[in-house]
């Protein structure tokens, strides 16, 4: 009897004396949740590691500095050869005389893909007109907001070495 | 001013619920749910195992679209799955839970079929809640048998082979039909294509109207009361609420399932086995899953006791006659009001699940 009275006097006064005090609901409810917490992110981190590896591989290979191209001196020239680096279209400009180019394929618009035309002399993007300079990779008319990233070419041998500038 | 403050999200939120209301009747569900009670008896843990198998039902569907994200049919099929269990992160996980869940339905099903029977809970006015649960049974046993060979890896290859022998060897028909099915005279990437349309789209497309259909009549006609309860003056009966007593106790059952699931699946991973070859011959010891095992064995041992067609065609008879005993289950039980005195569908219950029992134990012996 006098136990139950100290306890039912100890609760009395932290509800009344301390606000701070978790009550029995709030305490059940926090914990509740806290499980429901710990279930969901158990559940959540696996889905989300499963259904994101393909993003995360290809930001991995997006990742790369250079790449080889076996064979593409071969290349003949007012000509072009597309290739991937990293997880995206690049694209090998033989010129005429003899130089090489090397840019990002994508076009800086809305993401096409461009294409080379040498009789032209210019990059262009069939999606919306956009027009780039194919020695600079400027953008020289149409719609894009920045020129096409250029990408270092070392001719060795048969092989092309394309770097990040 | 503070009390008009926090005054007035409050009112436009009943505002909002108000409108709401008006249109969809809200108070009229709420009601509904808030006067609903469900029997408390000490059976009432039989009663639960309809949704426990709801839930990993849940579970087979979360899971089986995430497998759908990376899995490919036809030619390429063990590769995929090769993939995702080996390649793509806690695509072992997602494929393991699959399988496990998968079995564990099964099994939820089949203790939901006999708790069914034993508690007499398919009589009247219940019969289409029985037969609408034996359609999903046999769909559940459907979706398992065209799921197993879609990983095509040589266990996987070979149950398909055997198992397409028993419906090949109904009279007449048989080997027309399964021919059909399987797309082709033997299984080849056409036949998990087609099983493939068929685990993902044609089942699941089956399967959720009855399954609606099963749980409107459970909402309508309430939980049945097993015949000892019944026998009690209403006095006598305990309800519970169904909210939030008998939801809680629901949600702490399929807490329970999650759990047990969660354990088996990452620490027993689904295996994957060697890919399939057409001209390898058959692994030691090739055996059906566990709830084929019973047709399996019966199959064969009648194959052994009565030799050529004839042991094929009783066995086919054997599993006829069972299915329409457990579809006339509700006319075998004339004394509705007084179900307790219906003992011959207990012994036919008791009869069918030590039968089970006896061969799938059997089978798995002489494995």
């Amino acid at each position: 009897m006098l136990n139950e009275e100290v306890v039912k006097n100890i609760i009395d006064s932290a509800d009344e004396d301390e606000r701070d005090v978790l009550t029995r609901r709030e305490f059940v409810w926090l914990g509740g949740a806290a499980v429901g917490a710990i279930y969901l992110g158990a559940i959540g981190y696996p889905v989300y590691e499963y259904l994101s590896t393909p993003a995360q591989r290809s930001a991995e290979a997006a990742a790369v500095t250079q790449t080889t191209l076996d064979n593409a001196a071969n290349l003949p020239k007012s000509s072009a050869m597309m290739f991937k680096f990293g997880a995206r279209p690049a694209m090998l400009i033989h010129h005429e005389d003899g130089s090489w180019s090397a840019f990002n394929a994508v076009c800086t618009h809305l993401g096409c893909t461009v294409k080379y035309e040498p009789e032209q002399s210019r990059i262009f993007c069939a999606c919306h007109g956009g027009t780039y300079d194919p020695r600079t990779g400027a953008n020289v008319a149409g719609p894009p907001p920045k020129p096409l990233t250029k990408f270092n070419v070392e001719v060795k041998d048969a092989s092309v070495i394309i770097s990040r500038a | 001013m503070q009390a008009s403050l926090s005054q007035e999200p409050k009112k436009r939120l009943a505002a909002v619920y108000d409108w709401a209301d008006e249109r969809l009747g809200l108070t009229g569900i709420i009601d509904l749910a808030r006067h609903k009670t469900v029997p408390d008896h000490k059976y009432s843990f039989w009663y639960y195992w309809g949704g426990i198998s709801l839930f990993f039902f849940i579970v087979q569907v979360f899971s089986g679209i995430l497998l759908l994200v990376y899995y490919r049919a036809g030619a390429d099929a063990y590769e995929s799955v090769r993939q995702i269990t080996y390649d793509i992160k806690f695509g072992w996980l997602v494929r393991s839970a699959h399988s496990w869940s998968a079995n564990l339905m099964v099994l939820a099903v089949f203790v939901h079929l006999f708790s069914v029977l034993f508690m007499k809970a398919y009589r009247k006015p219940r019969e289409f809640g029985w037969w609408s649960g034996l359609i999903l049974l046999g769909l559940t046993m459907v979706f398992g048998f065209s799921g197993y060979l879609l990983p095509m890896d040589d266990l996987a290859y070979f149950a398909t082979k055997v198992g397409l022998e028993i419906p090949a060897s109904i009279p007449l028909v048989g080997d027309l039909i399964t021919n059909i099915v399987r797309g082709g005279q033997d299984v080849s990437e056409v036949t998990i294509q087609r099983f493939f349309a068929l685990h993902v789209v044609i089942l699941p497309l089956m399967y959720i109207p009855f399954l609606g259909f099963h749980l409107f009549l459970v909402q309508k006609h309430g939980n049945a009361l097993p015949p000892s309860e019944e026998a009690k003056p209403m006095s006598e009966r305990r309800f519970i609420r169904f909210f939030p007593d008998f939801f809680a106790k629901d949600m702490g059952m399929w807490l329970i399932a999650l759990n047990i699931l969660a354990i088996l699946a990452s620490l027993y991973p689904w295996q994957l086995g060697k890919q399939a070859d057409p001209l390898a011959s058959a692994p030691e010891g090739i055996h059906p899953e566990w709830y084929f095992m019973s047709q399996f064995q019966i199959l064969k041992v009648f194959g052994r006791w009565f030799p050529g067609a004839a042991g094929e065609a009783l066995g086919m008879l054997l599993f006829t006659a069972a299915l329409v005993v457990l579809v006339l289950i509700p006319f075998l039980d004339p004394g509705s009001k007084s179900g307790r005195r219906a003992r011959t569908v207990t012994y036919i219950g008791l009869g069918l699940l030590l039968g089970l029992i006896f061969t799938t134990i059997w089978g798995y012996w002489e494995v």
